[in-house]
């Protein structure tokens, strides 16, 4: 199963590569992963995707709270919680085609950021499955760049993942 | 507050820590703390020959002591040297502490003259590994190397040290911390009291009980609770590899080591049992042989410090998180206070069938023929040194017949690379402790193969009079790679033969030491009484044994506990 795990991390240099390596060492997946300070400059937030079994994620939790780097983690698919990946995509976009990949970004919600008279920018923000929709809406043959973010995720209502 | 350079910071607070030897090897990027080590008396040095028989060296110290051993390497070669003695810290949690020198922090990245990233090649094989960035907080990164390498379950760190950063003439305000705090770490102190009364309620239940206990009992220093808590309930006890010692061997409850090469009774009383209490264990591909098929009916009961270990192979039903000493005592409490006790009349029978296994089999092999068996050898030394020895080995064969028949009373004193199976771990790991502890017996237990690995540290037990005494179980093959050959690959030796061997004799009295050579059985108990009595020199015991012995007992692969090989003919 997918789960998503939110790290809070020490910024220092070297925390990440002992993330990344656990992950390589052991044999376990990573599907995204997403890093970056935050309001507190001492502390990364890290948010990993990963696909296992029970025993593997847990394992998984385990063994990135072992490493002394780590302050804390949660396993986010283990409650309520909001997950958003951010997309940019660039298309072939001439003739009518232009209308019909806007048509097609406003019902996705998604937003041109930059063009050219044969090239559409877009944004997309969503689940990862909304993304994988809209990229499959666009159709193949237009797409000439894909870049996305990882997932970032938060528990909703009270619950924090905070020192 | 007293000035002081980062090289002289680092060794003074190697000082405050309280240790008295480290073991390393200098070059380009160590100069300046290795001039801080000759400027003062506390710290003492010795040079190896190898770094990587340093880190044995610190790691067999640290074995027998229960406190970290410390390295000091150059950076390059020097620190990549140490690879192999760090991961087999890590494999088996043994505190260590190594310092490597590091190329200037303006050179890094410039693929400059002996420069390694000392802190990415050892990343998988560490506790924790730090680089120190600013002199001023060599102090602090010292103490932080040596409370994670000691505290929870403890490993190896490295501490990787820009020669700038030691440069004798800029000067820094010198304290070191009393304590550390990392947000960040915390292992547990106290198991949970609502799982420690779980526990207690289905030892109270348990019809046939075994109590199976690992290297964590050794480390975490609770043989003695242990063996109260054993004695009270009147239940079997085994110990793994890494425990041998943890409960004593001569005992009439202990039924041997578990496991691949373990004893025929120790693999059956945890097949059949219906409660494993598992203490400091960590349910190893060589305990366990088949997961799928293990102790099928049983409970499972396990204390670690390390909550990773537990289910990570063998789902377990009652885990406890905590210091085993302490939760043992906890248990302790628990069980002297209860009204109920353990069940007697399942228990009586439990041990009619745990005896009659003892009887079937117990340790056996065949004396017959022309060679001495390595058995025997290893029962003369057991013997001959009263079974109080430190017991080193290397690894293979002569390391499983040490660790089946040398009987283990206490704890500290059985040294080996269980976890990762380093091959030239022994002599090194024997001269740190005779180093450390001069009044005893240490005894490297080798094989041809193995001893080579490390030989060139002869040299160094001669220059610091390390009269460390190797028994060399000399069968001229690399009998554990010929015995799997001779089972599986229908006696094809690729390579298992060592097809030249050195004259030992003389290559042992080459670098000043005594060497005798034992080809009966009938001269096999005075030479060692001979080599023994010799306290001042280094014996290296060549005893040529039986070339076609085979370890038993031995699990057959993808079976469950029980099912083993008893001898070339026998099977369960």
């Amino acid at each position: 199963m997918r789960h998503i795990i939110s790290v809070l991390l020490e910024n220092e240099p070297g925390a990440l590569s002992r993330v990344v390596g656990l992950f390589s060492q052991r044999n376990y997946n990573i599907e995204s992963l997403t890093v970056a300070p935050t309001e507190d400059g001492t502390l990364s937030r890290l948010t990993v995707t990963t696909v296992g079994s029970d025993k593997v994620i847990e394992q998984i939790t385990k063994q990135l709270n072992k490493l002394i780097e780590v302050v804390k983690l949660v396993d986010l698919t283990e409650g309520a919680h909001v997950e958003r990946e951010l997309l940019l995509i660039k298309v072939r976009a001439s003739g009518a085609q232009r209308a019909e990949i806007k048509r097609t970004a406003d019902v996705f919600r998604a937003q041109i950021i930059d063009m050219t008279p044969s090239v559409y920018t877009i944004q997309v923000v969503g689940t990862s499955d909304k993304l994988d929709a809209f990229i499959q809406a666009i159709g193949n043959t237009s797409v000439l760049e894909v870049v996305r973010s990882g997932v970032s995720g938060i528990a909703r209502g009270e619950k924090i993942l905070g020192l | 507050m007293e000035l002081l350079s980062g090289g002289d910071m680092l060794i003074r607070a190697l000082s405050d820590e309280g240790v008295e030897y480290i073991y390393g090897y200098p070059g380009g990027a160590a100069l300046h703390i290795y001039d801080a080590l000759y400027r003062q008396s506390d710290v003492k040095h010795v040079l190896v020959r190898h770094e990587q028989a340093a880190t044995h060296m610190a790691d067999g110290y640290a074995r027998a002591a229960g406190k970290a051993g410390v390295v000091l390497v150059t950076s390059g070669p020097g620190a990549t040297n140490t690879v192999t003695g760090i991961a087999t810290a890590y494999m088996d949690s043994v505190p260590m502490v190594v310092l490597c020198a590091q190329v200037p922090s303006y050179l890094i990245g410039e693929d400059a003259f002996q420069e390694t990233d000392i802190i990415g090649v050892s990343r998988p094989i560490v506790k924790h590994s730090m680089s120190v960035k600013n002199p001023e907080e060599i102090p602090e990164i010292i103490k932080k190397a040596f409370f994670l390498a000691q505290s929870g379950r403890p490993g190896p760190v490295v501490v990787d040290i820009p020669k700038d950063m030691t440069l004798p003439n800029e000067r820094y305000e010198y304290s070191y911390p009393s304590k550390v705090k990392l947000r960040s770490y915390g292992p547990a102190t106290k198991g949970h009291t609502g799982q420690i009364k779980k526990a207690v309620d289905m030892i109270f239940e348990a019809k046939r009980p075994v109590l199976y206990a690992g290297g964590g009992v050794i480390l975490g220093k609770a043989s003695d609770q242990l063996t109260e808590l054993a004695k009270i309930l009147d239940v079997p006890v085994t110990n793994t590899l890494m425990g041998l010692g943890a409960y004593p061997a001569t005992d009439r409850q202990y039924v041997g080591m578990l496991g691949m090469h373990g004893t025929y009774e120790a693999n059956m009383t945890m097949h059949h049992s219906d409660l494993i209490i598992a203490v400091g264990a960590r349910f190893d591909d060589r305990v366990t042989n088949n997961t799928a098929k293990f102790c099928p009916n049983a409970k499972i009961v396990h204390i670690d410090i390390d909550p990773a270990s537990i289910s990570k192979t063998v789902t377990v039903d009652v885990p406890i998180v905590g210091p085993v000493d302490q939760v043992l005592n906890e248990m302790l409490d628990l069980v002297k206070g209860a009204k109920k006790e353990i069940e007697k009349e399942a228990l009586v029978s439990w041990w009619r069938q745990v005896d009659e296994w003892k009887a079937y089999h117990g340790m056996r092999y065949n004396s017959d023929g022309e060679f001495i068996k390595p058995q025997q050898a290893i029962e003369t030394l057991y013997k001959v040194t009263k079974g109080d020895a430190y017991v080193t080995s290397d690894v293979g064969q002569h390391q499983m017949f040490a660790s089946q028949y040398y009987k283990f009373d206490k704890p500290n004193r059985w040294i080996n690379s269980g976890g990762l199976g380093t091959m030239g771990f022994g002599l090194p790991a024997a001269m740190g402790i005779k180093l450390n502890f001069p009044d005893n017996d240490v005894v490297c237990v080798t094989g041809e193969g193995s001893f080579q690995m490390n030989i060139q540290e002869l040299s160094t037990c001669k220059q610091y009079n390390l009269p460390v005494k190797i028994l060399n179980l000399n069968n001229q093959a690399l009998g554990m790679v010929k015995q799997w050959q001779d089972l599986n690959y229908e006696a094809r030796h690729a390579h298992s033969y060592m097809e030249s061997l050195p004259d030992f004799q003389k290559l042992i009295e080459a670098y000043g030491h005594v060497a005798l050579r034992v080809e009966k059985l009938a001269d096999l108990e005075s030479a060692m009484e001979e080599a023994f009595a010799m306290k001042d020199r280094l014996v290296f015991m060549d005893v040529m044994v039986d070339p076609s012995e085979h370890v038993y007992p031995m699990q057959v692969p993808t079976g469950s506990m029980r099912d083993m090989m008893l001898s070339k003919t026998e099977r369960t």
